[in-house]
């Protein structure tokens, strides 16, 4: 037991801070901090500068590119990289193909994809839901038919997060409809969204973004060397790649800059003859989330260093579960603190309402979202429940 | 940062545990034990000092174990897990801290050896009707006359002020708060004991001129003099030692109502089979996950001496919610027979209920807390 950070551990994240608020484009970290859109050439022009200076995948494999840090070192590098406001490497890269391919990848595939998708030279999107795959996404149904040597794959996915960006998809499709487990017959596949018979569909969200889409497969043929791993094996890599999605899913470090930017807004706000940041009732519900915001950190620190092997602590879910919740609460603070200037979602650089205001409202509801994906809320406490009190 | 127990303090753990669960493993051992007075075994108190245990945090020249506040947490939470009655964290921590903390050479090394030994069972007297949870007494006096000292006024509820060998009293000097020992048989001591709802014993405790020595130095200037500072580090300690206590106590409510869930049977199915119950036994876990790593953090905050008032602060926050949370959910798991004295999971609600308002509830730290949030800009653990 031991309270402070060893000296290598505390030079380690004085490192982090200095590069992060030194050396990535401010412009980028300010519309980051303004919860604005990056543009797609943002967040490459950002994981370039990460990834030239071996920080954008240190979880890989060494000799892809991964660093070899302790659980706490990672967990360090995470959090400063989000109390800066710097973008996390693409995650559908980072955290979720990436890995994959260095797992249970060909030799061939890992050349070919693993430079590049650091890098995002390559952006990868995720097809896993569908309409009808939900929290249930082994009951999916984008069928792939093997005809000589291609895979040929129809059906449709939804969720797809960014891929009106994407070059590639990773994508879950069922190769054997006789299986006697449904999780038996998937396989991972990986094509380029300009194949032919690929098109997709951008859904606007509630804040007005476009932010994910659906994707629809005609005869999309795939050659059968696009095939991840094992043909049929597809939910293992999927379980794998959600596992390694719900580490880090707890954004403890951006939710203590929502809290931050919370508390200096509300001095800005005057109720009664007096700053809002004053305010005894709202000086009591900051407390209790920057108190909240602790105890999920010191749990965070807890988890990382009890995950042997590359495999989540049990905990993780509380991650997850407790992680979205503040996110939320945070946002919402937020819009309460705007008060009558949060309706003024689109006023735009002509009105007198404070940039901060007008996306309080539609980051809210955005925001709705981090207790739906990564596995909901609900399935977190299904998972609680099972594997850990045995109900 | 690092959260693992050694070797050496998981044994610690162990023994403690082994030592508890042949006194309360049982739930009806500590039903009969707190029906009568003092509210706890005599016999397990003498056990847990021949262990070291009530000698623990002490210097060893003063007749303890110069453990530190790690091993301290272990053996509240032990204490917690089966709801021993017995007064750790009242007589060694609170009490035995304070004269640690303040107490001249001599009256360290006669008050702590003899409660490291199991003869001499100390009680902080400090709550006075009508203030709550300060650090400073309110209207209990102290006068001097020729070099002696006497106390007038009135102290309730004292935790264990009945059964009390010594007590450790704040009175007001002048306006300052200071500190004073009063041996239990002291002329001019009126006690009165009772039961509270937890199964301890509290007292009424009336002081009439009664004779008391200052703890440490006499006071000279009051202005110099004042303890105030030093009764809320040690409440602070105390504070966090019950976060432990607290913690195992949650812990056994929790898994208690999991195995319930998994026997009780109702429309022809057990329990566990309801998600609008398995769901809510999974929000009890989040809850004690979470106080679990703000507690043992806090008690890391103690061994490096760091800002333990704020530390203790948030430990009372995020355990006031817990316990309410998982306390009340344990019952209402149960159904009908949590509410009931047969059984021992209302007993564990009832305790964390008393934990929660001995030294300041969840609304109160956040009052304090809320206080001083606009001078961090973030809450760093690590700095």
């Amino acid at each position: 037991m031991r309270l402070h950070l060893s000296p290598e551990d505390q030079a380690f994240r004085d490192e982090m801070r200095s590069f992060f608020t030194t050396q990535v484009p401010q412009s980028i970290r300010d519309a980051v901090a303004a919860h604005r859109e990056l543009s797609k050439e943002q967040f490459v022009e950002a994981q370039r500068v990460l990834n030239a200076a071996g920080l954008a995948v240190p979880h890989w494999p060494v000799e892809w590119g991964g660093r070899d840090w302790t659980p706490l070192q990672r967990h360090i590098w995470r959090e400063e990289m989000q109390l800066a406001s710097v973008p996390e490497p693409l995650a559908f890269n980072a955290s979720m193909i990436g890995p994959v391919i260095a797992t249970f990848g060909s030799q061939e595939q890992k050349e070919r994809f693993l430079p590049a998708t650091a890098n995002l030279d390559i952006w990868w999107c995720q097809g896993f839901s569908e309409p009808d795959a939900g929290s249930d996404l082994a009951s999916l149904r984008t069928t792939a038919v093997r005809d000589g040597d291609d895979w040929v794959v129809n059906g449709q996915k939804t969720w797809t997060t960014l891929g009106q960006h994407a070059d590639w998809i990773f994508c879950l499709v069922r190769t054997d409809p006789t299986a006697e487990k449904k999780q038996r017959g998937i396989s991972l596949l990986l094509f380029p969204m300009d194949t032919p018979g690929v098109t997709l569909r951008p859904i606007e969200l509630l804040d007005g973004g476009f932010e994910v889409n659906e994707v629809f497969f005609e005869d999309v043929r795939v050659p059968a060397e696009n095939l991840v791993g094992e043909e049929n094996h597809g939910w293992d890599y999927a379980k794998f790649l959600l596992g390694n999605e719900r580490v880090g899913i707890a954004r403890i470090g951006s939710t203590k800059r929502l809290l931050a930017d919370a508390k200096e807004h509300a001095r800005g706000i005057t109720v009664n003859g007096a700053p809002l940041s004053e305010d005894p009732y709202m000086t009591a519900r900051i407390a209790e989330l920057e108190n909240e915001l602790l105890a999920l950190e010191l749990t965070a620190l807890r988890v990382v260093a009890n995950s042997a092997g590359g495999r989540p602590h049990p905990a993780s879910s509380v991650l997850k579960l407790r992680g979205s919740e503040l996110q939320q609460a945070a946002t919402e603070l937020l819009v309460d603190i705007a008060g009558p200037l949060s309706v003024a979602s689109f006023a735009g650089e002509e009105s007198d309402v404070p940039e901060w205001a007008q996306v309080s409202t539609p980051s809210y509801l955005n925001y709705r979202k981090v207790s739906i994906y990564g596995g909901s809320n609900e399935v977190q406490r299904t998972i609680i429940a099972g594997s850990i009190l045995g109900l | 940062v690092e959260f693992s127990y050694d070797d050496e303090q998981n044994g610690l753990r162990e023994a403690v545990s082994a030592l508890l669960a042949r006194a309360y493993g049982d739930s009806e051992q500590r039903r009969k034990v707190v029906a009568s007075d003092p509210g706890f075994d005599e016999g397990t108190w003498s056990r847990l000092a021949e262990m070291g245990l009530l000698g623990l945090p002490f210097a060893e020249s003063d007749g303890g174990m110069g453990a530190g506040p790690v091993e301290v947490s272990i053996v509240a939470e032990e204490i917690g897990r089966v709801l021993a009655p017995e007064p750790f964290v009242e007589a060694v921590v609170l009490a035995g801290g304070l004269v640690s903390d303040l107490g001249t050479d001599a009256q360290r090394a006669e008050v702590l050896g003899a409660l490291a030994e199991g003869s001499l069972l100390p009680a902080f007297a400090h709550t006075e009707i009508g203030s709550r949870w300060e650090a400073s007494a309110r209207s209990v006096t102290a006068t001097e006359d020729g070099g002696s000292w006497r106390l007038s006024g009135v102290k309730e509820p004292v935790p264990h002020g009945a059964r009390a060998d010594l007590l450790v009293v704040s009175a007001l000097v002048d306006g300052a708060t200071r500190l004073f020992l009063v041996r239990g048989d002291a002329e001019g001591l009126t006690r009165t004991g009772y039961r509270n709802h937890d199964g301890t014993r509290s007292a009424k405790v009336e002081f009439a001129g009664t004779p008391a020595t200052p703890l440490g130095e006499a006071p000279s200037s009051p202005t110099h003099a004042d303890q105030t500072a030093a009764i809320e580090k040690a409440l602070a300690r105390a504070r966090v030692a019950y976060g432990h206590e607290a913690l195992g106590a949650m812990e056994t409510a929790l898994t208690t109502t999991a195995e319930y869930l998994k026997t009780r049977k109702q429309f022809g199915v057990t329990l566990n089979k309801f998600q609008a119950l398995t769901f809510r036994a999974a929000d009890m876990y989040v809850s004690l996950e979470l106080a679990r790593s703000t507690v043992m953090w806090a008690t890391l905050v103690v061994d490096a001496d760091g800002d333990v008032r704020a530390a203790a602060d948030r430990v009372r926050l995020q355990t006031s919610r817990a316990s309410r949370h998982i306390g009340k959910e344990a019952i209402q798991l149960h159904g009908g027979i949590g509410v009931t004295a047969e059984y021992k999971v209302g007993h564990y609600t009832s305790r964390l209920t008393a934990i929660d308002h001995l030294l300041g509830d969840g609304d109160w730290a956040l009052a304090r807390l809320a206080a001083s949030v606009n001078e961090h800009e973030t809450v760093d653990p690590l700095a």
